[in-house]
């Protein structure tokens, strides 16, 4: 009996073991793989083709001191501005959105279309949009009598011309996951609190905002991530990184260094410093957040 | 202040700025003053989200109108919003003076087999890892989730070089081969699904004598086909719009997806300021996958609701 059942329980294994093939092979060679070999090439002077010539540490103390290479992560921090008003946004559009007023399937059907449109496409059609003297942004101050300024051709404006892109294209996605949170707060809450007399405002900060707190958890770290590894819209509204390169991201550097200078070997450590930075902050945000949910427990 | 204001006043006439129509539900508290207030928060908020629907939507109405115009007209002070005869020739002009056509093919080859293959090892692996006995099950899953950690531009360069070492680089295949792999977070969401399956009938079943892939493809797929189609059409939606993956492999301009088409467009066309084209390609290039959106719109909505607050 006991034969009989391990005999169909290693049957089982190995039918489990076929099913699982696929991606475990897929994880080894494509991600586990790639990563020892970038920390190997990370240490190496090469230009992809010829010898790898082994240099210890000599990228890694390079790239301290590699102006533009700072420049680029500055860039990159500095776009995360857009983070926080993008989610203060979103959220007060899904806390509007919670009513019982007309049209709100088509508002949600038209805030979530820039989310799912192409990047490349809404990048080509905001760098025209940001056009100086023809484009649609600095005609619609014009509206209202302001004169904008030649948005991407500006080392100040450029940040933010890209900063507001990456929110209006974002803003239906946080949306609808803080929809989505705010209804599933159960009524009973918001019913006692308006007995006691707290007014909206009150109600929104002691029941909302913590009940949609693990909502913003998550696209705090999704978006920090995402943001970590701007490229497209670089690429392709300031293909030269901006004016005195303002707008250069970290990646859009990497990129450039790797596939257009060859320098396959630096690039790779810068990779690894970014993708080590983006781990590290991801787990700094998961241990303030275990850290925040017992401050409410 | 809100709070000495909301004082001085009588309770029932607080504006709900929490948005929830807690009135409705309060009934012997004098109902009608309530409701007109709830009334006018209603229409006030209508009104602030149609401005923001009009911020949301004209660009990309902008972008179609600039696509009809002439270039004259594209140029023109003060500005020019509806073309005076819209020049549909455009997008005739684009099809032949561009490689729209064979972006899009090349697109659609790889958000398809990337997809319909990707989809078929996802839901076997989902199944074994939620359903089956296999020894350090969880070790090899949560090994695998571990792998979300490392950021696409930290592997590039060494896939790169693998690709480029068996001669791929200039072909769909690096765009295609690793993603039929399976991908990890889709694996997750499917197997969050799977729990919620009981293994009873997995076991009634395998009493009935059905092999292991019998019980997959007769039983479980078809429970799971909702979360499928809801993974597929999302998955189908970032292969589509992906842009840096393709600009690292594909150089030969027939070879390219429909993203890195419009891109070099983007750079060709700027300097013969012929923005109509660009524009024309740019929209036509969005067009598919609003399609499937403004179709499905509810069901993906919902599926990335889900998706968001399971993650």
């Amino acid at each position: 009996m006991a034969g009989s059942t391990s005999r169909l329980h290693r049957s089982e294994h190995r039918w489990a073991l076929a099913f699982v093939a696929a991606p475990v092979i897929g994880y080894l060679l494509f991600t586990l793989y790639p990563v020892g070999f970038a920390v190997y090439a990370s240490l190496t002077n090469w230009n992809g083709l010829g010898v790898m010539r082994f240099v210890g540490l000599e990228n890694y103390v390079r790239l301290v001191s590699d102006k533009n290479f700072l420049e680029s992560l500055y860039n990159t921090f500095f776009y995360m501005i857009g983070i926080p008003i993008g989610l203060a946004v979103s959220l007060a559009l899904a806390v509007a959105m919670n009513r019982k007023i007309v049209g709100l399937t088509a508002f949600r059907t038209i805030y979530y279309v820039p989310v799912i449109s192409s990047l490349a496409a809404i990048a080509i059609l905001w760098q025209w949009a940001y056009n100086g003297d023809f484009g649609l942004v600095n005609q619609a101050l014009a509206l209202v009598g302001i004169d904008g300024p030649n948005w991407l051709a500006s080392t100040f404006w450029a940040k933010p011309a890209i900063i507001l892109m990456a929110i209006w294209k974002g803003l239906g996605f946080s949306m609808i996951l803080y929809l989505a949170a705010i209804q599933s707060v159960p009524r009973s809450l918001y019913e006692a609190a308006q007995l006691d007399g707290a007014n909206g405002w009150q109600r929104f900060r002691t029941i909302t905002l913590p009940m949609v707190r693990p909502v913003t958890f998550f696209l705090v770290v999704t978006n920090v991530i995402a943001g970590a590894q701007l490229f497209t819209e670089i690429n392709i509204m300031t293909p030269t990184g901006g004016p005195e390169y303002s707008t250069a991201s970290a990646v859009w550097h990497i990129w450039r260094q790797a596939f257009k200078y060859q320098q396959m070997g630096y690039a790779t450590a810068m990779a690894i410093v970014l993708g080590l930075l983006i781990l590290v902050v991801t787990l700094i945000q998961f241990r303030l957040n275990r850290r925040n949910s017992f401050v409410i427990d | 202040m809100s709070l000495t204001t909301a004082q001085s006043r009588e309770p029932l006439n607080r504006t709900p700025l929490g948005g929830v129509p807690l009135g409705r539900k309060a009934p012997g508290r004098a109902p009608m003053s309530r409701t007109t207030s709830t009334r006018i928060g209603d229409w006030l908020v209508f009104v602030l989200l149609s401005a923001g629907a009009v911020v949301m939507i004209a660009p990309l109405v902008w972008m179609f109108s600039t696509s009809l115009k002439t270039k004259n007209e594209v140029f023109a002070l003060p500005p020019v919003w509806i073309p005076e005869v819209p020049q549909w020739d455009t997008y005739v002009r684009m099809w032949q003076d561009s490689n729209i056509l064979t972006g899009f093919q090349n697109s659609f080859i790889v958000a398809a087999s990337v997809t319909l293959l990707g989809m078929v090892t996802c839901s076997m692996a989902a199944f074994a890892i939620a359903k089956m006995r296999l020894p350090f099950r969880n070790l090899i899953f949560i090994g695998m989730l571990t792998g979300i950690m490392i950021p696409y531009p930290t592997l590039m360069i060494p896939q790169f070089v693998m690709f480029s070492r068996i001669g791929w680089v200039d072909t769909l295949l690096p765009l295609i081969v690793p993603a039929i792999f399976g991908n990890i977070l889709v694996i997750f969401f499917l197997r969050q699904y799977l729990e919620n399956v009981p293994n009873s009938i997995i076991e009634a079943a395998k009493i009935d004598g059905a092999n292991f892939w019998q019980v997959f493809w007769r039983l479980i797929f078809p429970i799971i086909r909702p979360a499928v189609a809801a993974q597929f059409i999302l998955w189908f939606m970032m292969v589509w719009n992906d842009y840096l993956a393709p600009i690292l492999y594909l150089n030969t301009p027939e070879r390219q997806t429909l993203q890195v088409v419009i891109a070099n467009m983007n750079v060709q066309y700027a300097t013969q300021r012929d923005y109509p084209l660009i524009m024309a390609a740019s929209f036509v290039a969005l067009l598919p996958i609003l399609a499937v959106f403004l179709i499905f719109q509810r069901q993906i909505i919902e599926s990335v609701a889900l998706t968001g607050t399971k993650g």
